[in-house]
């Protein structure tokens, strides 16, 4: 009996995070669409409900409603399980992202290795999607999705490193709590530039949208995708855009923390305030696709491995004898 | 502690089974998925016992980066299509005998750790990392770089070491190869970009030398 309990209690609280995070997965398609649209000087989706609001909405009712085309040769549990494994691997990273001191699903010691690993994992979806569709572009794009990611997961880990050194803690909230006197954003801004950069390229938005580059590739990973199976590619890709600004929002914009510590800001929820700086960073996401063209593939590379990974392992240098010589490292 | 239990099992039944399908399944890409599927339960093993940080580490230094390598290579060779078949023919049992040897071997040195570490325990020295105080990543980085910093920075350098020899057995200088040079773009000057040329009537003008 008392487990029952506990797992309705848990059941309950999993559905209050994931329900608002798939809502809101929709909406920012249509925010994405509409930013996209705003900087071209064109309308983007207006005519579904209010501000066309619903469009999203629509467009998932379209894919609910078309045909799963399976193609004959290829490998047909991997090809289904790719989809599934995006959109999990998307939503269950949302487990330990904390709305407030106590707001928080699983108040783990390592929460932020536990995003990290879950991000890394990602890759899998799109290298299964892509092998087992058997087919060139799907594949060609696999490859490259594969080593993009590997490649950017570095950068982003030693920038993790940079915050960790300031906060002496892996768990979230801690994170977010050492950040009360000066966010991090302000002595660690150009960890915090080469880590929106990153997740771009980890979250394969563009101009590092190289994967699925139609121009080249068609769709890349997605083009033999059809139906539900595509939405949840596409829904899986834009719950991790989501998760990226919420970990760029919690190392460097302070999480919930409101941005100044008087009255009436501190009356707002902490989630709120997580909320507009999720918002904040994503309309940066949508603003840069906008406006830049799309890399080329060496020199996607090339940012990478010569130019992230040394400039990020300097500041770590930097950051580590700074705390050091100044005696601030955080102790236990 | 039932609940502890049941996990146990199907997380070691699951690392167990997919440990006998790497070396079984035919297809090479299956037998790695089947690997990651293994690291991924002896990661969770690894989180149930409370080293969360060994079972993090472990995803994302063996799942996300090493089989995501070991996939890439086998998806690249394109050896999927050939079939694994050591136990059906007789030509290519060969490795037989030497694999169970190795896997005798290996059997008797863990029976000789674990009985060690179980009947005499003051054998080694060991470091105590169980404390209910400190998080199992302090416990973890006060050891590490204090009593076993030597081994530590050596176990580094062997990696090192290793990292470059893989780039020098592998690095060869391709002639003939363009190569973008964003400094050398970027400095470019109105004078050096655009000549203004005088052409003569009838006669034209070379532009290619």
């Amino acid at each position: 009996m008392e487990y029952i309990n506990i797992i309705f209690q848990e059941t309950y609280k999993i559905l209050f995070l994931l329900v608002p995070v798939l809502v809101s997965v929709a909406m920012i398609v249509w925010l994405d669409r509409r930013v996209w649209a705003f900087v071209q000087k064109r309308q983007g989706p207006n005519v579904v409900g209010p501000f066309g609001l619903l469009q999203s909405l629509a467009d998932a009712l379209k894919y609910i409603f078309k045909e799963i085309i399976i193609p004959a040769s290829s490998n047909k549990v991997i090809f289904i399980l790719a989809p599934i494994i995006t959109m999990t691997l998307a939503l269950i990273a949302w487990a330990v992202i904390p709305f407030g001191v106590d707001q928080v699903l699983a108040d783990i010691n390592v929460g932020i290795l536990y995003i990290f690993a879950v991000s890394s994992l990602g890759v899998y979806g799109i290298i299964m999607g892509g092998w087992a569709s058997n087919s060139k572009y799907p594949f060609l794009g696999a490859i490259r999705s594969a080593a993009q990611m590997v490649s950017y997961e570095v950068s982003i880990g030693i920038i993790i490193i940079n915050v960790l050194l300031c906060v002496g803690s892996l768990n979230l909230n801690d994170i977010v709590i050492a950040q009360k006197d000066m966010w991090f954003v302000i002595p660690l801004f150009p960890m915090f530039v080469i880590f929106f950069i990153s997740a771009l390229a980890e979250t394969n938005r563009p101009p590092f949208d190289l994967p699925e580059a139609e121009a080249e590739l068609v769709a890349g990973y997605q083009t033999e995708y059809s139906g539900m199976m595509y939405a949840m590619f596409w829904l899986g890709e834009y719950a991790n855009i989501l998760l990226m600004c919420a970990l760029g929002s919690i190392l460097f914009l302070g999480g919930w923390l409101s941005p100044i510590d008087l009255y009436p800001f501190n009356l707002i929820p902490g989630a709120i305030w997580l909320i507009l700086k999720i918002l904040l960073l994503f309309i940066l996401f949508a603003l840069v696709k906008a406006i830049v063209p799309r890399y080329r593939y060496d020199q996607l590379m090339r940012l990478g491995w010569k130019i992230f990974l040394p400039l990020s392992l300097t500041y770590v240098v930097l950051t580590a004898s700074y705390l050091f010589y100044f005696n601030l490292l955080p102790t236990i | 502690m039932i609940a502890h239990a049941i996990f146990f099992y199907v997380f070691s039944i699951i690392a167990v089974i997919s440990a006998i399908m790497v070396t079984v399944s035919k297809n090479t890409v299956h037998s790695v998925f089947f690997l990651i599927l293994d690291f991924i339960s002896i990661s969770c093993l690894f989180i149930m016992i409370g080293a969360e940080f060994l079972g993090m580490i472990m995803l994302i230094v063996y799942v996300g980066a090493v089989a995501v390598l070991f996939l890439f290579v086998v998806m690249m060779l394109n050896v999927a299509q050939q079939k694994n078949q050591w136990f059906i023919s007789k030509e290519n049992s060969g490795h037989i005998p030497v694999g169970l040897l190795i896997s005798i071997i290996i059997f008797f040195e863990l029976i000789i750790v674990i009985g060690g570490w179980k009947y005499k325990p003051d054998l080694f020295k060991t470091g105590n990392i169980s404390s209910n105080e400190v998080t199992n990543t302090h416990s973890l980085g006060q050891i590490l770089y204090t009593d076993y910093i030597h081994i530590f920075q050596i176990s580094g350098m062997v990696l090192l070491i290793a990292m470059i020899g893989a780039i020098v057995l592998t690095f060869r200088q391709r002639e003939g190869v363009k190569k973008q040079s964003y400094l050398k773009q970027i400095s470019r000057e109105r004078s050096e970009g655009v000549d203004v040329i005088e052409v003569a009537s009838n006669k034209g003008v070379r532009i290619d030398d």
